[in-house]
């Protein structure tokens, strides 16, 4: 019979390394051999004698039942069913301990086993170092990861399952209408059901879209309820079968549903994604949603090309800093365009090249300049109505117009047969037909988050107001009071 | 019953941290609330049964009786016979387990006792912080300066 112990101290508490611990599937979010799980015949994954197939990375398959699970030790037991590796017997357990002094978890993970003679060591290194030293390192990487460790001191109150409803404070529209229809007042975020997750909101960031909803432009939510939809906090709760989140990890979103001006919210955890430790939780919450859709505007719906000549309008707004610092970054030369002679500063230091203001100069004379009348390669047009007809005379042939906004007013019908002229293309690109799947938004947020970890894209947070006073926060925002992003401070 | 759990890591060893607790007649050599300490009967140190009287820093006497002793578990277990602290029926553990990340110990001290129920707090404290914590801190010093 060979025995193999390992054990190690993970630096968080034992309340976080259980709930990830004791959930018999979970391997397949940390551990780095384990490719697929999934319990067999529809059990629970904390359920006493349920069976989990695997799959690791090389492809070979796994089948391993649950055993025994206690809550009171910290501790379950588990036996191999199914293996193409030859481990007969083999019956583990994996034990966690407080370590009171210093807030702590011991961690021991013992096995035995049977093997074919002459295959001991190497078959007892294997288990030791390959499951079972990989596993520690991995969960206490990925449990120290993100704001526990970063913020220093305290830990957050995590709790493995609440069953109960989280009564919190929210700012809640009462109806269509101006600032003054926010109103602070409480609201509950209920436990997470299967697939979701509850999150404690560390910063919610404020977009032009939240104004739409407010007035009802946009009927994206109905009053009573509380707007936003970009935020980014810590997860508190986790529901049955959720994939890929763990307590503890700080997770951020840009999407529907609306409502994410409140403290604490209940989320289905495929909208989530987990926010790399040197973002912090308000530029997270300041740069998803513009930062996305610069992405997808640079690198899906026009892949922007080193030396390609690049128009962006309003490129002193949220958006347009973004796709001024990331298209410049990619190798084009980006012409700017800004509303007034004050903007052009910014304009510059986000990376524009040439700056136009539009309101005191004819910007297709100006492009016309610019690119000695070749035109460019493709404009980014948020201004719609005043801008889109402009925006054509100043593409090159077989250039782009992209219009992905209508801040001026609605566009009006265009006679698609007079682009043959340039061989032009448009396009109408809407967020949500970019970010519909959970692989979607991950393989967009991972370039984001990339570029911003590499300092291709700064986030210039022009203002911090607490949650509570949100009401102030659309005034400034409506009244062009606002400098880059705004965050809300729950 | 007043239950009191308090553990740490010490950075040595388990089988050199084992060496020096195992002897239940030791404590003054490692433990700083301990100032003098002898088997009754002059049975050996590792005779399960034996009963080691000590004096406190403090002055106070203390006598316990050794429960078991497995040097396979790292394991101790002892009872007070009788104490200036006012608990009953209290029987404690100590035991150590190698940590083989780092070759280090996690060492676990817990009691169980009865008392009169105002002192259960101040008790469970002053066993848990003073005598345990204090002790896994004297060793820790100890076994790391060598």
């Amino acid at each position: 019979m060979v025995e193999v112990v390992r054990s190690t101290v993970v630096p968080v508490p034992i309340d976080r390394v259980w709930p990830v611990l004791r959930d018999f599937n979970s391997h397949k979010d940390w551990h780095p051999a384990v490719a697929e799980s999934r319990i067999e015949n529809g059990l629970r994954s904390d359920e006493v004698g349920c069976v989990r197939r695997f799959s690791l990375a090389d492809g070979a398959e796994l089948r391993e039942q649950l055993l025994r699970l206690s809550d009171d030790d910290h501790s379950y037991t588990y036996c191999i069913l199914d293996s193409p590796i030859p481990l007969y017997g083999y019956v583990a357990t994996v034990t966690l301990k407080p370590v009171t002094d210093t807030d702590a978890t011991f961690w021991e993970w013992r096995s035995s086993f049977r093997t074919p003679p002459g295959q001991e060591n190497q078959l007892a290194l294997l288990v030791g170092e390959s499951i079972y030293e990989a596993a520690f390192v991995a969960l206490t990487t990925r449990l120290t990861h993100g704001s526990i460790r970063s913020r220093g001191g305290a830990t957050p109150q995590v709790h493995a399952k609440s069953s109960a409803n989280r009564v919190c404070s929210g700012l809640v529209l009462q109806a269509f209408g101006g600032p003054e229809n926010l109103k602070w007042g409480p609201v509950s975020a209920p436990p997470p059901g299967p697939g979701e997750v509850r999150i404690e909101h560390k910063a919610i960031g404020l977009n032009y879209i939240d104004v739409y909803c407010r007035t009802g432009y946009f009927r994206l939510a109905e009053p009573p309820c509380p707007l936003g939809m970009e935020a980014c906090g810590v997860v508190t709760d986790v529901g049955e079968g959720v994939d890929g989140i763990l307590l503890g990890d700080r997770v951020a979103y840009a999407c529907a549903p609306v409502g994410a001006y409140v403290e604490h919210r209940t989320m289905p955890a495929a909208l989530l994604v987990v926010v790399p430790d040197e973002i912090s939780s308000e530029q997270a919450a300041a740069v998803m949603l513009k930062g996305m859709t610069a992405e997808f505007l640079l690198h899906r719906v026009h892949r922007v090309r080193d030396g390609d000549v690049v128009l962006i309008h309003a490129a002193a707004g949220g958006v347009g800093q973004l796709l001024c610092q990331w298209a410049r970054a990619m190798g084009a030369e980006v012409i700017g365009t800004v509303g007034s002679r004050d903007k052009v500063p910014v304009a510059r230091d986000n990376g524009c090249i040439h700056t136009i203001v539009y309101t005191e100069e004819n910007f297709v004379q100006r492009v016309v300049e610019i690119t000695a009348g070749r035109g460019v390669d493709v404009v980014y047009d948020a201004v719609g109505r005043d801008a889109f007809m402009h925006s054509y005379e100043a593409l090159a042939e077989r250039g782009h117009l992209v219009s992905y906004g209508q801040a001026s007013g609605p566009i009006e019908p265009i006679d698609i047969a007079a682009f043959a002229a340039k061989s032009a293309t448009v396009s109408r690109p809407n967020f949500g037909h970019y970010t519909s799947t959970p692989q979607q938004v991950r393989a967009i947020t991972d370039r984001l988050f990339r570029a911003l970890r590499q300092g291709i894209l700064r986030v210039d947070i022009g203002q911090r107001f607490a949650l509570s006073e949100g009401a102030e926060a659309h005034r400034a925002l409506e009244s062009r009071h606002t400098r880059g992003s705004t965050v809300l401070i729950p | 019953m007043v239950k009191v759990y308090t553990s740490s890591v010490i950075n040595a060893p388990a089988d050199r941290v084992w060496a020096q607790v195992r002897d239940f007649n030791g404590l003054p050599t490692w433990h700083p609330l301990i100032a003098e300490s002898s088997i009754e009967g002059g049975d050996p140190p590792d005779r399960v049964g034996c009963v080691r009287n000590f004096t406190l820093r403090d002055g106070g006497r203390i006598r316990e009786r050794l429960l078991a002793l497995s040097d396979f578990d790292f394991l101790c277990v002892y009872a007070i016979l009788e104490s200036p602290m006012g608990v009953e029926d209290y029987v404690a553990t100590l035991k150590l387990t190698p940590i083989t990340d780092g070759d280090r110990t996690f060492a676990e001290w817990s009691a169980e006792f009865e008392c009169a129920p105002p002192r259960e707090q101040e008790l469970a404290e002053q066993i848990g912080q003073g005598v345990f914590q204090g002790g896994f801190a004297a060793l820790n010093t100890l076994m790391t300066r060598r």
